[in-house]
């Protein structure tokens, strides 16, 4: 894996410069339009009587925007960067890597008109209509053939662990973007899905737990098998454990989605599967949460300087936590309660801004420093952000804990007559002081994610060369 | 570790032929079974089972509600819990649903449940509660839909979405078809989506005590 500096230009490098560039300005966008919404929620009358910003369009812009614009951005950049440094060799097709990159930011352009006009599917978080669909399999397919090519041109003779990461979320990925978006259309604008009721809610969770499950654990995990080991200058922990919860996760997340669906009208043989694979799947998740912080055994004091370390191995420590929490809430019992509620809202984000977002600014800066050969402009800066991300994350999820959990236990209270305690209308009213903490915990994150963004202009107009300790080390 | 994983890393096309079918296995196993197995889907006898095809203006105040994202907030799938009884009624059922390209069985409840919300209150109630949420329920924190007032249902199209839903399955007729147009003719968004809301969880005849799921 080690790279000799003066074979970097057989390297294409620009594709992911732009892919890096890219992903942290849709981090600042994605956020905002997240710290929006919740306003919103606290806040009503930040609807403004506009159809284009009611809080039922743009939450499907806040959602496509951070997991597709944002996490589909560095998975690209990040993917395009390992694959080529990993393999010894240049991206297979310069055109096809250029191609995912213009496809892929017109399907973002594209998102952003469409889904303010209420051009929308209405399958949660597969709201993008048809055409668009069948672009997005087009430029996902160059990119997953351009990626197996490259390792089949490979000089390395095994293919690292963070590429087996990759390559099967591109497949599954695949399948899940295919499978549930199968429409039969109207117009230009307008399908319907060909799957309907209880058949459309399994497909459709089948795809929503697995974008969950692969395109945003499977591929930052191979984010974090990269850029962990790299940064913290030691071999991965232990290659066995990476085997085993690769398969494992592999295999077995894709079973998960039936959980959403407890006591619905879908089968309970479907739900109670999906459960029981729920909860074995901690032990995959740990593994690789503990393979990833045990690299860094022996290391431990990096972690007080080295704030890139630091967003890794805190991501790392959400990622433990959140995929503790699922299992959890995937119990039966556990799920009467926190199905419906801000429970799931606050344990999506303690994954999508614990786990997801953090790795990535840390991938995102390491890749940064050896892209452009420069030292980062401000490390301060970088601590700053660090700390805005973790505080941030940790007054959202708090929020929605609270929120979620007052939400369950309202809505089925009794008095002692055994009639309703709560009107509905009585939950909502309790939890604005949540909304409003929450749209803070937001507000926080997203302010960091402006900082950093200040901070990369800064560092890459910088001229190459200054401070080339990253470059000469890597 | 074992000479078939050694194989695994050192052929991209074994691995991701691996891949491709170990990932594919629980998508199969959830999903297709739903399709034949008969426990899916309720049975019902003739006196229950009213369940029909959107009208032309239900289904046009149908795509209204998709087109608002109102699912981002509500619910259309009530559990057999208690509580959910007495606040909505009764749990929903399979086949209240097949007809539904796609579910709207959503997955948030920031504001409540709507599988029965048809007929619970008047149109005139639902047009006020549109425009302005918080003149009827002071504390909510619905945004107002006043441009489904002003804004009218566009005919044009309504008979092509029909006969694309009958394609995937909806029993759509030749009459259905013939007079969907004239349906949905100069009425507003406002009244399609009231339409629609209030016949919502109306469609079966449900029977006091009688256990609908296996």
């Amino acid at each position: 894996m080690s790279t000799n500096t003066l074979e970097e230009p057989k390297y294409n490098f620009e594709v992911v410069k732009w892919f890096t560039i890219t992903s942290v300005i849709y981090l600042v966008v994605g956020t905002l339009l997240g710290t929006f919404i919740a306003s919103q929620l606290a806040y009503p009358e930040l609807n403004f009587d506009s159809p284009y910003l009611s809080f039922g369009r743009l939450r499907p812009l806040h959602t496509n925007a951070v997991i597709f614009a944002f996490g589909g951005s560095v998975l690209m950049a990040t993917a395009y960067y390992i694959v080529q440094r990993t393999c010894g060799v240049r991206v297979w097709s310069d055109k096809l890597a250029w191609f995912t990159f213009a496809g892929w930011n017109t399907v973002i352009v594209l998102a952003v008109i469409t889904l303010p006009l209420g051009l929308t599917s209405g399958k949660e978080y597969a709201e993008l209509e048809w055409p668009i669909d069948i672009l997005i399999a087009l430029v996902w397919l160059a990119f997953m053939f351009n990626f197996i090519m490259t390792l089949a041109t490979r000089k390395s003779s095994h293919i690292y662990v963070a590429n087996w990461f990759f390559l099967g979320m591109m497949i599954m990925i695949t399948y899940l973007h295919v499978g549930n978006s199968m429409a039969i259309p109207v117009s230009m604008m307008k399908s319907y899905s060909v799957y309907s009721g209880v058949q459309d809610a399994m497909v459709q969770w089948w795809y929503g737990h697995n974008a969950v499950g692969y395109f945003l654990t499977a591929g930052f995990l191979g984010i974090m098998y990269y850029f962990v080991p790299k940064q913290a200058e030691a071999p991965v922990f232990s290659y066995r454990l990476s085997v085993l919860h690769f398969w494992a996760l592999m295999f077995g997340y894709a079973w998960l989605g039936a959980h959403h669906l407890h006591y619905t009208a879908l089968p309970d043989w479907t739900g109670s599967l999906g459960a029981a694979v729920s909860i074995a799947m901690i032990i995959p998740s740990w593994g690789g949460a503990i393979n990833g912080m045990m690299t860094l055994s022996g290391a431990w004091h990096k972690l007080r300087d080295d704030y890139i370390l630091r967003f890794l191995i805190v991501s790392l420590a959400f990622y433990a936590m959140s995929t503790f929490e699922g299992p959890v809430m995937s119990l039966k019992t556990v799920n009467a309660l926190s199905h419906y509620t801000d429970w799931t809202v606050g344990h999506v984000h303690s994954g999508a801004l614990g786990w997801v977002a953090m790795v990535s600014i840390g991938a995102i800066y390491h890749m940064v420093t050896r892209l452009w050969g420069v030292k980062m402009y401000s490390n301060a800066l970088m601590g700053v952000h660090f700390w805005m991300s973790t505080v941030g994350t940790v007054i959202y999820i708090c929020a929605m804990w609270v929120s979620g959990i007052m939400q369950g236990l309202m809505w089925r209270a009794t008095d002692d007559y055994g009639n309703l305690m709560y009107t509905f209308v009585e939950s909502v009213d309790a939890m604005h002081p949540y909304y409003a903490l929450r749209a803070l915990g937001g507000l926080i994150f997203f302010l960091g994610g402006v900082i950093m963004l200040y901070n990369v202009v800064m560092t890459i107009r910088q001229p190459a060369g200054s401070g080339v300790t990253a470059t000469a080390k890597a | 570790m074992s000479s078939f994983q050694e194989k695994n890393e050192k052929n991209v096309w074994l691995l991701s032929g691996v891949l491709a079918i170990s990932l594919l296995v629980a998508g199969v196993v959830e999903i297709i079974p739903l399709y034949y197995l008969p426990d899916t889907m309720e049975t019902l006898t003739k006196e229950e089972d009213n369940i029909r095809p959107y009208t032309a203006l239900e289904l046009e105040g149908r795509d209204v509600y998709i087109r608002e994202g109102c699912y981002t907030c509500h619910s259309q799938m009530i559990r057999p819990f208690r509580d959910e009884k007495e606040r909505y009624g009764h749990y929903s059922l399979a086949v209240e649903s097949k007809y539904d390209h796609p579910f709207q069985w959503g997955s948030k409840r920031t504001g409540p449940d709507l599988a029965r919300v048809g007929g619970k209150y008047s149109d005139e109630w639902h047009r006020q509660h549109l425009m302005d949420p918080k003149s009827l329920v002071p504390e909510s924190v619905m945004p107002r839909y006043p441009w489904l007032e002003s804004d009218m249902v566009d005919a044009s199209v309504t008979e092509a979405k029909m006969r694309a839903l009958s394609i995937v399955g909806v029993p759509y007729t030749d009459a259905d078809f013939a007079g969907a147009a004239q349906a949905v003719q100069g009425k507003t968004e406002m009244e399609a989506t009231i339409a629609y809301l209030q016949v919502l969880g109306t469609m079966v005849n449900f029977q006091e005590g009688k256990d609908y799921r296996k």
